[in-house]
């Protein structure tokens, strides 16, 4: 089972290695990836150096070329395909058909994943990207429970690899307009859910407002830790109340440490850390609780416990420093 | 071009529906789209009452597709998926990837829905190859984007459909929405969302209306409006002027713009757009801006 983490720079996949990930993906200082934010990512010629650093360790290294070309610049996301291929990177994790397409022409030998953006949620789709563009791998959104989740591995004709830590997104990714309904820029088109650009706090007497294009996502009080404002995550009044509440979601992040026992017996191959916006110490220590608990199961798969420490890392790095197993766990839908 | 009914996506009783469809088989609308395609717990109508109504409005004239599922999760849903593509006599709009998959093992031309990720030429194009005769624009995307689609390298030999009326559904989720705000899980819903013919409007605590929950979807409590825009739309090429109901009263909207391409004069089309007069408008996607705004 590998253990797969993000990397937003160097410093972060340095981070990542020293704490035991198997592979870091990581993704282009440009918005062929949906974490493009200012000072995140790689240049081309740091993608050589990450992919050399890796293969010296042993370590794989991904790229992540999740957004979806637009018409009349296809070029930048061709491009990043010869580079991954040129250098000998370990995979592609790609969701447009037409750079699916591309590569596996041009690069047969290059592993293509399928991104978590292509939303693939069952066999027929996973059959899809498999027969058309012979994909290796598919990375499952965060819709599916986890009986679900043990359904599709048994039958899949692909590798799966699932979420198992970090920001919970409750919509099927890929085909969310929540962020480009409010902001106009979405993953797929702009390269980030809810821009930074877009963000604004607003201190108003002794509450702070969180305005996203200068709609209201929240209110809380000025000392309250704030989680990054995204529309699934706000405060709104429903029809028939009079109150505010997280009618979406509240601020929380997806923690699965307590289904690591099934995720392996079901055959997961991979194991996604989510934040290459984060920090390396995020990395790192993300990473280190993962790497223990991975291999505390390996060792004892029956006796197998989680540990309080481990939770406590994980609670202390998460959205308003609360967790859940999310659409994993049937009560949640 | 032609004006095109979207599927239900709200959850309305039997009765309702049949009275809606009655009376869509006699507007001026051309291509009815039908079937469930929020939430396979939604059972008032099953398969053969799709198809029996599917059979009506053929006998009225009208074109009819059936709509499959936009998020597939269970072994279940797939096989229900399988039914409607081998249904032996009308064609499919794929909302899911597995809806694309299961027409093109049959051998089946099929149209892709607003939910297949559909952002470039080269993409629309594989899937032409694979069947699609026709697709509907995703919500996100804009007039300059669909001009640069359709006229480089070259005319499509496919149609367009873009969605001018209508509340939009932006997202899906896992978690029912609607069963949440009733304290009810997905699993025990009692349905509940039949009691919420247009969703349930959330405003922000400034109260603008932002978002309307929809059982598992959620969409935009703005009503997206381009009826302003059919003439541009003609000229263009766009294939299709898709309205998604809300209520009955958009059967109005639909007999309106379809007078007005009847008459075909600049005058005619540039008249005042339709919007319904309780809830906002927006046609911020078709102008390149954030969807919510009305340029």
């Amino acid at each position: 089972m590998e253990l797969l983490c993000p990397a937003g720079n160097l410093a972060s996949l340095k981070a990542a290695f020293r704490a035991g990930a198997d592979a870091v993906y990581l993704g282009l200082k440009d918005d062929t990836n949906a974490r493009s934010f200012a000072g995140l990512n790689f240049t081309p010629e740091q993608i050589k150096q990450a992919t050399k650093l890796a293969h010296s360790q042993g370590r794989k290294v991904f790229l992540t070329l999740n957004t979806f070309p637009k018409p009349g610049e296809e070029s930048r996301w061709y491009q990043a395909i010869d580079l991954a291929a040129n250098i000998g990177m370990d995979a592609l994790i790609t969701a447009d058909i037409s750079l699916l397409d591309y590569a596996n022409r041009r690069y047969p030998h290059l592993p293509l994943h399928l991104s978590v953006q292509a939303s693939a949620t069952n066999l027929a789709s996973l059959d899809f990207y498999q027969q058309a563009f012979n994909i290796e791998r598919a990375v499952l959104p965060r819709v599916l429970s986890i009986k679900q989740v043990k359904d599709l591995a048994k039958n899949s004709s692909v590798d799966l690899e699932v979420f198992a830590f970090g920001s919970l997104c409750i919509m099927a990714e890929g085909r969310c307009h929540l962020s480009s309904y409010v902001t106009g820029q979405s993953p797929n088109t702009g390269g980030s859910c809810s821009p930074a650009k877009h963000v604004r706090w607003q201190e108003q007497g002794d509450k702070c407002l969180t305005r996203l294009n200068e709609v209201l996502i929240d209110t809380s009080g000025v000392d309250q830790q704030l989680g990054y404002p995204v529309v699934c995550k706000g405060r709104y009044i429903a029809e028939d109340q009079t109150q505010a509440s997280y009618l979406l979601e509240s601020p929380t992040s997806l923690n699965t440490l307590s289904l690591l026992p099934q995720l392996a017996s079901a055959g997961i191959k991979s194991l996604k850390i989510e934040g290459r916006q984060r920090s390396p110490a995020y990395v790192e220590q993300v990473t280190r609780v993962w790497r223990e608990a991975i291999d505390s199961f390996l060792t004892h798969p029956e006796s197998f416990t989680e540990q309080a420490r481990w939770n406590q890392v994980l609670a202390k790095v998460s959205e308003g420093q609360v967790t859940t197993l999310g659409a994993y766990e049937r009560q949640w839908q | 071009m032609k004006i095109s009914l979207a599927p239900v996506s709200y959850c309305w009783d039997k009765a309702n529906m049949e009275h809606f469809y009655q009376q869509a088989a006699k507007s001026q609308v051309d291509t009815i789209y039908l079937g469930e395609t929020v939430c396979s717990r939604r059972r008032l109508l099953k398969f053969n009452d799709y198809l029996e109504l599917a059979a009506m409005l053929k006998a009225h004239g009208k074109q009819v597709v059936l709509s499959t599922m936009a998020l597939i999760e269970a072994q279940s849903e797939l096989t229900e998926l399988k039914k409607y593509v081998d249904n032996g006599e009308f064609s499919i709009e794929a909302n899911d990837m597995a809806g694309v998959q299961v027409a093109k093992q049959a051998n089946l031309p099929f149209i892709c829905g607003p939910t297949i990720n559909n952002y470039n030429r080269t993409s629309l194009d594989l899937l032409h190859s694979m069947g699609m005769r026709r697709f509907v624009m995703p919500y996100e995307l804009s007039k300059a984007w669909l001009n640069q689609v359709i006229n480089h390298p070259n005319k499509p030999n496919f149609e367009v459909e873009v969605m001018g009326h209508g509340f939009i559904p932006l997202a899906h989720s896992a978690r029912c929405f609607t069963a949440k705000h009733f304290g009810l899980n997905k699993d025990n819903c009692e349905t509940i969302c039949q009691q919420h013919p247009k969703g349930i409007l959330a405003q922000t605590q400034e109260q603008q209306d932002l978002l309307r929950l929809n059982g598992i979807q959620t969409q935009s409590a703005a009503n997206i409006d381009l009826t302003q825009e059919l003439m541009v739309m003609l000229q263009m090429g766009v294939d299709y002027f898709r309205v998604s109901p809300s209520s009955i009263d958009c059967l109005d909207v639909v007999n309106s713009l379809a007078s007005k391409l009847a008459v075909s004069t600049d005058d005619a089309l540039m008249q005042s757009s339709l919007s319904s007069a309780n809830s906002q408008a927006c046609n911020g996607y078709w102008f390149g801006e954030a969807g919510l705004q009305q340029v």
